[in-house]
């Protein structure tokens, strides 16, 4: 089994990590990190670059868990690409961060969050940042 | 001193609301076109061209106007911030300009490119002013044989000049001509249109333009979509330091020197002398170490040249009505859509808006610094949107356009059949450039060329008018053989240089 976190460059990401290590700890289970990005634009602050990545890593030794990082850029959507992981691998829980949204910025943008909370078909942790 | 109380007068037509309200959004959208990759002024010019036909031509004009400038402006902001360049003319920006921002001096070299490009616009907007009546003058005396020997001119150097192969420049000519000559020509003839009534008009500009500029690069995204998202260094307000000005304000001068004649001349925009301008820098500079680490001079001269480049632009285009780069090809083919002829005969015949349009660079210019320097940052979140819901809409109203022209479901299908060609073009690396000149300027030469042959009644010495032909003639064959000379005389020369 295995604690999968939805990770983005941000507090709010650093905070679904810090919730991810502590429930690994107490599951006694290794950790997936994922960042994803759809890639289709010029820019995405959402994609975790090299130096986010390192620090990522490093928490993750001095916390003594084991992990494994993945990074996928194939044109798909967060949810998806997670909804794929959690049918296909042993995940026994998903950590992500939430942040309130306007509802214009989710009629627009439609929310992550929210798709992984109705598709996944194990428990989520959603974290707030702070 | 006349010029002058004309140009005041255009001040007093810009300064009213309306017209301030259509100089900003130019430079508000000419900005977000200018930040983003792959969508230019030209292309934007193009699309909005169906929409403006039911503006006044003075109010297209000033947006327009906007739209050339501000793209000049933000290009440099995802040079510097992205390393991908926004416009042609920014790609030599990126080499200190990220190289700055990664150092952690992004915002210097965001303000230095904006207030340079300001420094930069508005003295060649002057010089502009100052240069322009002078050539309206010359150009009045021009007969037809010499126009038809500039436009030879100019064909040849947009091909020759520009781009790695001048081999594809002139299948790319050649492909301009000929659907230039699409239609009934003036002795009632029909040529090329297959039988097809609706091809008897000739095509419409407006579909082309939008064809090849907005369809072309839409499918050529389409069809390689890069999956790979960049970083964007985030950066605070633009500023500048003591040391910045001090390194700063020789190469935005310098820059303007470059920039503003290369512009006037038929040798394809802002590439050439952003280019001169890096490699001036990097000799003249003291902090030569800073080079390829980040050297403010690399970006503050760049940057005043292709601003400077961008008035020049509009030299030829508004005395003689030649166009020298893409952007200005297109308003000239708006020009046409108004029923105003392009030529020295622009400014006698439609002297207010012509001064209008002068008039409005320097607003322009002015409401560019205020928006990019406070505003960069901001501007850099427009790289975020996901690249298929841009093309989508561009594909929307590029449709929605060809559509309007002539309402007629035919120009559609021409509107597709022109952007497999552009498609075509991107994949096999012709440029575009040739072909839009060739398009706008081709039925004019044909005219010019006509007119010379019948005052010889049909002698092909009437060709060559007086000493402005000959002359010219002379500078398309330097530009022909060069290759040729450099190839027979020069190497031979440095080799024996060498040997001996």
């Amino acid at each position: 089994m295995t604690v999968l976190v939805g990770y983005v460059p941000s507090p709010l990401g650093e905070a679904a990590l810090r919730a991810a290590i502590e429930q690994a700890r107490f599951r006694e289970e290794p950790i997936l990190v994922v960042n994803t990005s759809r890639g289709d634009a010029y820019a995405d602050p959402r994609l975790a670059q090299e130096p986010d990545l390192e620090r990522v890593t490093r928490e993750l030794t001095a916390a003594g868990v084991p992990h494994n990082v993945r990074q996928l850029v194939r044109g798909r959507d967060a949810a998806e690409e997670i909804e794929e992981i959690v049918e296909a691998e042993d995940v026994s829980l998903v950590v992500i961060g939430i942040r309130h949204r306007t509802p214009v910025g989710k009629l627009i943008m439609g929310s992550t969050a929210q798709e992984i909370l109705l598709r996944v078909p194990c428990p989520v942790l959603a974290v707030k940042a702070g | 001193m006349d010029n002058l109380a004309n140009l005041l007068d255009g001040f007093a037509n810009v300064l009213t609301p309306m017209n301030l309200l259509f100089a900003l959004l130019g430079v508000t959208v000419g900005t977000a076109v200018g930040v983003l990759p792959g969508i230019g002024p030209a292309m934007t010019v193009a699309l909005l061209l169906p929409v403006t036909y039911g503006m006044e031509p003075a109010q297209a004009f000033i947006m327009f106007a906007g739209i050339f400038y501000g793209g000049m402006y933000g290009g440099s902001t995802t040079s510097i911030l992205l390393n991908t360049p926004g416009e042609s003319s920014s790609v030599v920006t990126a080499i200190e300009g990220n190289k700055m921002a990664k150092a952690g001096r992004a915002a210097q070299a965001l303000a230095t490119a904006a207030i340079g490009s300001f420094v930069a616009g508005t003295i060649a907007t002057v010089l502009l002013v100052v240069v322009t009546p002078p050539v309206v003058q010359f150009a009045i005396s021009l007969g037809a044989p010499d126009y038809f020997a500039l436009m030879l001119l100019a064909f040849v150097s947009v091909t020759a000049v520009l781009g790695a192969s001048r081999v594809r420049g002139f299948a790319s000519l050649v492909l301009g001509l000929m659907i230039g000559v699409i239609g009934i020509d003036q002795s009632g003839q029909q040529r090329l249109t297959f039988g097809i009534p609706q091809l008897a008009d000739g095509i419409d500009v407006v579909v082309v333009a939008v064809g090849i500029f907005a369809v072309g690069e839409a499918l050529w995204i389409a069809a390689h979509l890069r999956r790979k998202a960049g970083e964007v260094i985030p950066v605070g307000q633009p500023w500048m330091g003591k040391q910045d000005w001090k390194r700063s304000w020789k190469p935005w001068l310098r820059g303007t020197a470059f920039g503003f004649p290369f512009g006037a001349v038929p040798a394809g925009g802002a590439e050439i002398p952003t280019f001169l301008s890096y490699v001036t820098e990097k000799k003249l500079s003291k902090h030569k170490e800073e080079f390829g680490r980040g050297a403010i001079e690399g970006v503050a001269g760049p940057e005043a040249a292709n601003n400077a480049s961008a008035a020049g632009t509009l030299v030829p285009m508004l005395a003689i009505g030649l166009p020298t780069n893409a952007t200005a090809a297109v308003m000239l083919a708006a020009f046409q859509g108004y029923g105003i002829q392009p030529g020295p005969l622009l400014f006698t015949r439609e002297s207010s808006l012509v001064w209008t349009l002068i008039a409005s660079l320097f607003i322009g210019n002015l409401l560019l610094l205020v928006l990019n320097l406070p505003l960069a940052p901001a501007w850099a979140r427009l790289l975020r949107i996901p690249r298929p819901y841009l093309y989508a809409g561009i594909l929307f109203f590029a449709s929605m356009g060809a559509y309007a022209v002539n309402a007629q479901p035919f120009d559609l299908y021409l509107l597709l059949a022109l952007g497999l060609l552009g498609f075509g073009m991107r994949r096999f690396g012709l440029p575009i450039l040739p072909l839009i000149v060739g398009i706008i300027l081709g039925p004019r030469a044909e005219l010019q060329g006509r007119r010379a042959l019948q005052l010889s009644g049909g002698e092909l010495h009437g060709l060559l008018g007086g000493w402005v032909s000959w002359l010219i003639y002379a500078a398309i064959a330097v530009v022909l053989l060069w290759p040729l000379v450099g190839r027979f005389v020069v190497r031979p020369l440095r080799g024996r240089l060498v040997t001996g």
